[in-house]
């Protein structure tokens, strides 16, 4: 369904942006007192990479994702996309959260114009928003509303409103968390494909570790909260990957070492 | 036709208990019977009702009586000729099969009122008047009544646009800026729980006519619930809706008008149907202390001279324009709140 949608999409340029993470540090107050959540993280993303932060659930992985959407400032370190600090918002920079987060009040078709909207540009591009709604597959649904599409439709608009942006760097907070496992096993392979097609920058946060590694070209792997980096591995596979590639459960068994849990294997 | 009109009134009143009691158990009347079954019965009721104002003499002087007679006759014609008619009449027939319990309710209680007051007068005169005598008061004292309807409607729909409009806007801006919620909100909590009707004697004298404190007055009864619903309605929106808007670009004023006004709506119009109730109770007492015009002042004259044929006929009409405001503010938030799943229905 994608691939058919991917050869009559529009084609829009978006290269990938460079993210560089300096030295973020940063706490959350709670009744007073600082609770650290990231602890002195660094790493630099090259354009066009997908990234995967994988760590255990709760150590501060989204809270790096929303510094990087600047959704908040962190209490030391800079963020810079292609060289240039990030101060808050933009929209070369989109995330999809957990939960979809459609609007209720919007119809489909209205919900991925959201963007186009906030930038004022919506009247002259409003076929962005038709291409967008094609590229996920669901340009049949463009006038429902939000309650009547299941988990997986609804995840997919929340995608086609980011994509909508031509971003520089998809953000993607455990975009599939909630969905159910084959609906969840189709996205992957929609998400690889769709990443392939455009050519953006992506970070991806799961504590899902076959996901990590079917997705990502190089996977970070967090300790426990404040989160550090305990290792960033690359894994150098071509796609489409296969999830019994010998390889991959190498790297899975290493990953869920370093996360502790190698008793389970 | 004005009989009819009666038993629409008290139709109306128990609707919503008639409407759980239809949908909620299976074997009703209306479904008990076969199609078309319930429409004569009610037919022949209305007959009854008919034949029960010409069979007695009246006690008293009732000039109506044979207009109502001949009304109740035309009505129970029209209820058996659409019965009979059946699927011919398609969508009406499905609504008055729906409504045949309810007109056979209604003329058996027409024919109780009329037997137990201008028949053989078991209610005391003058506070019970006989149905025919209300029909006298809408033929008969008409263009008073439309006046009054007139300045009722003119000053309900200032007080209340303007209360809306007012307390729409200050409860999205306590909603959303701080600072102006740190100095409306004490004095919203000083003012606000007081009964409007409390500033009666104050709001008389400082305005310079009537009208304008009791425009003043509706619109205070209005602007509270609505202030306090559209505030805490917009301080409870999902801040991940705020986060995934400034994430595609949105500024401040595209956050407040496509965000948090869209996702405080529904609270919105709870505050727009309180306002309204406690609009129309101080509609009425302005206009039976200060104003001297509408239906108010109306059922307060009526008192005063022992009219209570013409207050019933009033309280009938008010009635009536009171649940047609409530209907009209109910179809206006099922088109705007479509995406809304399960709203009650009125």
């Amino acid at each position: 369904m994608v691939a058919h949608a991917l050869a009559e999409a529009v084609a829009y340029p978006a290269v990938g942006a460079s993210l560089d993470v300096e030295r973020i540090s940063h706490a959350f107050d709670i009744d007073g007192n600082a609770l650290p959540v990231l602890e002195d993280v660094s790493f630099s993303v090259k354009p066009g990479e997908f990234i995967a932060l994988l760590g255990p659930s709760g150590c501060g992985k989204s809270t790096l994702l929303r510094l990087v959407a600047g959704l908040g400032a962190p209490r030391s370190g800079v963020l810079r996309e292609d060289g240039d600090p990030v101060t808050g918002p933009f929209p070369s920079r989109v995330v999809v959260f957990q939960d979809p987060t459609l609007f209720p009040w919007r119809t489909v078709w209205n919900n991925v114009a959201l963007g186009l909207e906030a930038q004022g540009i919506l009247e002259s591009q409003r076929q962005r928003v038709d291409a967008a709604l094609d590229l996920v597959g669901l340009s049949q649904f463009r006038n429902a509303y939000p309650h009547l599409l299941s988990g997986g439709m609804a995840q997919r608009v929340a995608l086609a409103r980011a994509l909508v942006n031509d971003p520089k760097i998809l953000i993607l907070d455990e975009p599939l968390g909630k969905l159910d496992s084959l609906t969840r096993i189709t996205m992957q392979a929609e998400i690889v494909a769709l990443w392939q097609r455009k050519g953006f920058t992506t970070l991806l946060v799961t504590h899902d570790v076959e996901e990590a590694l079917f997705l990502a070209n190089r996977v970070i792997v967090f300790s426990n909260r404040p989160a550090r980096i305990k290792a960033d591995i690359a894994v150098d596979r071509p796609y489409p990957r296969h999830r019994g590639d010998p390889k991959l459960a190498e790297l899975r068994r290493n990953i869920l070492g370093l996360l502790g849990l190698d008793a389970t294997w | 036709m004005s009989t009819y009109s009666a038993s629409k009134t008290v139709a109306l009143k128990q609707s919503a208990e008639e409407g759980a009691a239809l949908s909620g158990r299976p074997p009703s009347l209306a479904v008990s019977l076969p199609s078309g079954g319930t429409g004569v019965f009610a037919s022949l009721a209305w007959v009854g009702f008919g034949i029960s104002c010409l069979w007695w003499p009246d006690i008293g002087d009732w000039p109506r009586t044979h207009q109502l007679a001949a009304a109740a006759l035309v009505i129970a014609g029209a209820i058996f000729l659409a019965s009979v008619a059946g699927n011919r009449l398609g969508r009406f027939n499905a609504g008055l099969q729906r409504r045949a319990p309810w007109l056979l309710a209604s003329a058996l209680f027409l024919t109780l009122w009329e037997v137990a007051t201008a028949k053989f007068a078991w209610l005391p005169l003058p506070f019970f008047p006989p149905p025919q005598s209300i029909i006298e008061v809408y033929t008969d004292d008409l263009p008073k009544l439309l006046d009054s309807i007139l300045a009722s409607v003119k000053l309900q729909l200032g007080g209340y646009l303007i209360g809306a409009t007012v307390g729409f806007l200050t409860g999205v801006s306590i909603g959303w800026s701080r600072s102006v919620g740190y100095w409306v909100h004490p004095v919203l909590r000083f003012i606000g729980p007081l009964p409007a009707t409390a500033w009666l004697p104050i709001a008389f004298f400082t305005f310079p006519s009537s009208w304008s404190a009791s425009t003043f007055l509706i619109a205070l009864a209005t602007g509270f619930p609505v202030t306090v619903l559209t505030w805490s309605g917009v301080a409870s929106v999902s801040n991940a809706y705020y986060d995934v808007a400034r994430t595609l670009g949105a500024k401040p004023f595209f956050l407040v008008r496509k965000v948090a006004i869209p996702a405080a709506l529904p609270h919105v119009f709870v505050g727009l149907f309180m306002g309204l109730g406690s609009s129309f109770a101080v509609l009425v007492v302005a206009e039976m202390i200060g104003v001297k015009a509408g239906l108010g002042w109306y059922l307060q004259w009526a008192q005063g001279w022992a009219a209570y044929a013409n207050m019933y006929a009033a309280l009938i009409v008010m009635s009536l324009l009171c649940s047609g405001a409530i209907t009209l503010l109910f179809r206006t938030r099922d088109r705007l709140l479509i995406w809304q799943k399960g709203v009650v229905k009125w």
